[in-house]
């Protein structure tokens, strides 16, 4: 909700474009707004967290602070990435005071785009996705699903 | 404000609390000559200060005090506790002052005659004899004019007044001349630069105040070093350079010092929250007229700075509490054959991964009557309510809101804003706090705060490729187990256990517990010897490494529902790791000496399986019976001579008590020495012991009991560990010992009707458990193996005075059970008890929801059999009074 008036308001403001953080996971190529990443990342040492849920892949040190880093594949629900799929990167977000560590195959670009021309969820959407995505902007060639970063943290709470 | 100001402000805080904690120290210890002469100096240095920066009140009032505390130590001046209050009122007087001065950033308008001129009086000796009394200060003082100073100098009325004129012609720069020439004992402080005096001042050891963001920064800052230099050690070992060894290693060195004292530097001692204590303990003794005595241990305890402020005012509200409510006057405590000074107890130690502050007064203790009163005239509960509570629940009320129990409002407390604020600042900062309170003994309240933020010790230990974390605390010894080593891992079954020195102590493979994948077998493992409570076992894991120094940091809210992880942690070399939890661990492993009980409260034995724990022992003449674990108490050893004979029935003075002594066979022979093995049963208030030839063991067991009342005593038999054993008939013998153990049995034989009862459970074991104490309360006892069965019974027009019932079954449960039974109007009034192995309060509370009137739990061992008892007997009166109603 709070996130909805928020594009609200930033659509209303003067720059009607939204700045995205695109990522892929699997084919899917995701969106979060700028201004909510911390940090993108290679991810290198991960400490495992034994009996922990199964989206979680593990624990970073990021600069002196512990971060959870949450596998967006177990997330979505995707196939686990193989062996083969090179580094991982990680994209970081914070929510609620905490740091989260979002595990992605691929960041890609910076991308800006029209608020105006944002469309909504297809009503065939699958239930878990709708409730993470925050719209779609389409390009030439991909579909662009926007992320909300607290919803797709707060599954796990369910 | 001036920087100048505002430094002189922090420093003449600090050096005010010092005052205060050695003003009380003094007066204790009036011919301490080294106390006071850091008072003297303390106080010195205040008055330098203030004339330096020409702060006139602040001056003229530190100057009075000064004097004094100057003869105080030329011993001109004898130290009496009217003297050091006046000295605290003076310390006071100049903490407002400087209060005031913080805020407006310059001297409040004020008059400070009045307690100058008292200052100078005691300094003469005028009222050295006279007992000051405070109130009457300001008046006495504004009749008797101005005073002078014994070497005549007016010190009080008319200076101020001069100094008052001054400020109210808004002159507040150094207009006033340096103050006049200190009597005798003090030297003049124009002499000396301000500047310079603090550094004479014998203040605390060389400190220096940092803002704490600098020092959050810096740690980070530091993290991020130790990283770089993990890469340039790594980038080192692979191309094999040697120019750079040398200046390498240096630099990991003093980077690893470096991270250290960072992180040290954000701990301070548990002391630096109570040093105000003295001093407020002490003027509550003074103001009451009781005699009160502060102690207080473990003051070097360290402590997370953020912690630490947290619970700083929680503390500083309990003890004056405890001082103000907690301790009675003298006169009351002499009557109640106490010693007539009171003590108030704050100690502070690492308990099991927390750190634990308790403080104990041996006061009166809290009425719980009183308690009990005032929630129901603040309406926090109703009286029906109050009634299902126990004492310790009544107890916990004080940490509602709105709650004070004091009489009166004092200055001190009793405000009702007290424990619930002191309660959440605990709990914010992830702390507990309980508390237990002894009619005419005292108070303790247990403040317990997770090792979260706090730095500890920990041994790092591998298993499986992973590293994790264990509280030096709670590790005994390492013992490396196979391969060369002498010790090895046995197995019983499929439990894992060691031979340590005489004992015999079972492991547990952290790779199972964390569900790890086995990555390589090495011939070695470690077993970390892991004590928590009273509680040891031990940890196998592949590895062990150093113990390191961590700073515990809680897990992300995502993880907090694993019960193994007290916290995560980076380590020196950058990387994060998990801390293990060594109370979690212990309470997933059943061990039949957890002697803690709320790990027992938590446990869930599961008693509905036939598997189930017998007491085996040998009665007259080697036959071997067994009694369930359940219902014992204790096995005790008893000293023949100390058995009585009191009309012909054998009793032993046990805790306090006569308990009675039953043998288990008739014909038994009492021995003229030696000891004897007793088992002892209770319901908490009595107790009686069952006199058996020796213990054989405790066994656990599955087993199929075979039900075969007849022999009186006996219950069944059982094949328990191969072979065939009686199981006794508990109720038989408590019933020897005391007539009417069972209440419910009054009801009945009046009544002259036997009952039918109706036990349902699907655990052939439990029902033949259950069945005899319930007979033995006068219940003919029908028996059903499930909800279901029950039903049947209950449609072909059984009719059933009572309804005992499993909650957990097969097909129909207990719950479904009642509803079903309080449904149909023929059953409606009848009482129904659920034992259940199950007794959350949710599972009460659903339980109550179905219709049950009582919950009783299967695993209270002790209690068992009295708990059913008293619910046996309250749903008999209930039916009686049901049923004479209409």
């Amino acid at each position: 909700m709070q996130t909805a008036t928020s594009l609200k308001v930033r659509a209303s403001s003067p720059t009607d474009f939204l700045s995205l953080v695109t990522f892929t996971v699997t084919d899917q190529t995701f969106g979060i707004p700028v201004t909510e990443v911390q940090d993108v990342l290679l991810l290198q040492a991960i400490a495992n967290v034994p009996l922990g849920p199964k989206d979680v892949r593990g624990l970073i040190n990021l600069r002196g602070r512990i971060v959870t880093v949450i596998d967006v594949r177990a997330r979505l629900g995707l196939p686990p990435r193989t062996a083969a799929g090179g580094r991982a990167m990680g994209v970081t977000v914070e929510s609620e005071g905490e740091f989260y560590t979002l595990l992605v195959d691929a960041v890609g670009d910076v991308v800006q785009h029209d608020c105006a021309r944002r469309e909504a969820n297809p009503a065939t959407l699958d239930p878990l996705w709708r409730d993470i995505a925050d719209g779609i902007f389409t390009t030439e060639d991909t579909l662009l699903v926007v992320l909300n970063v607290t919803r797709l943290l707060a599954i796990r709470t369910r | 404000m001036d920087d100048l100001i505002g430094e002189f402000l922090t420093e003449t805080n600090e050096s005010l609390a010092q005052l205060d904690t050695e003003l009380v120290r003094l007066e204790q210890e009036p011919n301490n000559h080294e106390v006071l002469s850091c008072i003297f100096r303390l106080m010195h240095t205040i008055k330098g200060t203030c004339g330096f920066l020409g702060l006139p009140r602040l001056e003229a009032v530190a100057h009075a005090g000064e004097n004094i505390l100057g003869k105080f130590r030329d011993g001109e001046l004898a130290v009496t506790p009217d003297a050091v209050t006046l000295i605290l009122r003076c310390i006071d007087a100049i903490r407002d002052l400087l209060g005031a001065l913080e805020a407006t950033g310059h001297e409040p308008d004020g008059d400070d005659s009045a307690l100058i001129a008292a200052l100078n009086r005691m300094a003469n000796g005028e009222v050295a004899q006279a007992p000051f009394s405070p109130p009457s200060v300001g008046v006495e003082v504004s009749e008797s004019g101005p005073v002078f100073a014994e070497d005549g100098f007016p010190v009080a009325a008319e200076l101020l007044a001069e100094v008052e004129a001054a400020l109210a012609r808004g002159e507040v720069k150094p207009a006033l001349p340096a103050p006049p020439p200190a009597p005798a004992p003090s030297p003049a402080p124009q002499p000396r630069s301000g500047m310079e005096e603090p550094r004479d001042s014998a203040s605390p050891a060389a400190t220096i105040r940092v803002q704490v963001g600098v020092i959050e920064n810096l740690m980070t800052l530091i993290s991020e070093l130790v990283l770089t230099r993990n890469q340039l050690l790594q980038t080192q070992r692979v191309q094999r350079t040697n120019e750079f060894k040398v200046p390498l290693q240096r630099l990991s060195h003093i980077t690893s010092d470096l991270q250290e004292g960072v992180t040290k530097m954000r701990m301070q001692p548990i002391g630096n929250a109570w040093n105000k204590l003295p001093r407020i303990v002490r003027d509550l003794s003074v103001d009451s007229g009781k005699k009160i005595e502060l102690v207080t241990k473990g003051a070097d305890t360290e402590l997370d700075r953020q912690v630490l402020e947290m619970i700083k005012d929680p503390l500083t509200h309990m003890v004056r509490n405890a001082a103000d409510h907690g301790i009675e006057m003298p006169a009351q405590r002499r009557q109640c054959g106490k010693n007539e000074s009171g003590t108030v107890t704050l100690e502070a130690y690492h308990e099991g991964g927390h750190i634990v502050i308790r403080i104990a007064d041996d006061g009166k203790g809290l009425d719980v009557v009183r308690i009990r009163e005032k929630i129901l005239s603040k309406g926090l509960a109703t009286e029906s309510e109050l009634a299902a509570l126990s004492e310790q629940q009544v107890l916990h009320f004080i940490f509602r809101a709105g709650f004070s129990t004091a009489e009166q409002v004092t200055a001190v407390s009793g405000r009702g804003v007290g424990m619930d604020v002191v309660r959440t600042n605990i709990e914010r900062i992830g702390g507990t706090i309980e508390l237990s309170s002894v009619a005419g003994l005292g108070t303790t309240f247990l403040i317990k705060i997770p090792l979260t933020l706090a730095i500890v010790s920990a041994l790092i230990v591998e298993v499986c490729g992973e590293r994790f974390a264990l509280p030096q605390i709670h590790v005994m010894e390492l013992v490396r187990a196979g391969g060369r080593s002498a010790s090895r891992i046995e197995k019983v079954k499929e439990a894992a256990v060691l031979r340590l020195r005489d004992s015999l102590l079972p492991l547990v493979s952290l790779r199972d517990l964390l569900q790890l994948e086995k990555v390589s077998s090495s011939a070695d493992q470690f077993v970390v010897v892991t004590q928590v409570g009273a509680q040891s076992f031990g940890l196998i894991v592949d590895r062990v490494y150093d113990a390191e120094e961590i700073v515990v940091k809680p897990v992300a809210p995502i993880l907090r529902g694993t019960s193994f992880y007290a916290g995560n942690t980076i380590l020196g070399d950058g990387n994060v790791i998990m801390i293990l939890d060594a109370n979690g661990i212990a309470s997933t492993i059943s061990c039949g000496d957890l002697n803690d009980q709320r790990d027992t409260a938590s446990t869930v034995r599961d008693i509905s399986d036939t598997k189930a724990a017998f007491l085996l022992f040998a009665a007259k003449k080697r036959e071997r019976k067994a009694v369930p674990l359940e219902l014992v108490a204790r096995i005790e050893e008893i000293e023949v001579p100390s058995i009585e004979d009191i009309g012909g029935r054998r009793v032993v003075q046990y805790r306090d008590r006569l308990m009675p002594l039953v043998p288990f066979s008739s014909d038994f022979s009492w021995p003229e020495r030696g000891r004897l093995p007793v088992i002892v049963f209770s319901d908490g208030v009595r107790s009686m012991g069952l006199v058996v030839e020796h213990i054989i063991d405790v066994v656990d067991d599955r087993m199929s009991v075979e039900l075969k009342a007849g022999q009186s005593g006996l219950i069944g038999s059982a094949i328990i560990a191969g072979s065939a054993v009686d199981i006794i008939d508990v109720g038989f013998f408590l019933r020897q010992a005391y007539d009417d153990w069972f209440s419910g049995s009054k009801i009945a034989e009046q009544g002259a009707v036997e009952r039918q009862a109706l036990l349902v459970d699907d655990s052939a074991f439990f029902r033949n458990l259950v069945a005899p104490l319930l007979r033995a309360a006068h219940l003919r006892v029908t028996m059903a193996a499930d909800g279901a069965e029950a039903l049947r019974l209950l449609e072909a027009g059984e009719h059933f005075d009572l309804i005992v019932s499993d909650i957990e079954m097969p097909q129909v449960d207990g719950l479904t059970l009642a509803s079903e039974v309080k449904r149909d109007p023929r059953f409606q009034d009848t009482p129904m008890i659920a034992l259940s192995s199950h007794v959350s309060e949710a599972d009460k509370a659903a339980g109550q929801a179905a219709g049950f009137l009582h919950y009783i739990s299967k695993a209270d061992q002790a209690n068992l059999a009295a708990n059913l008892n008293v619910a046996v007997g309250a749903s008999i009166h209930q039916l009686d009074n049901t049923r004479r109603a209409p």
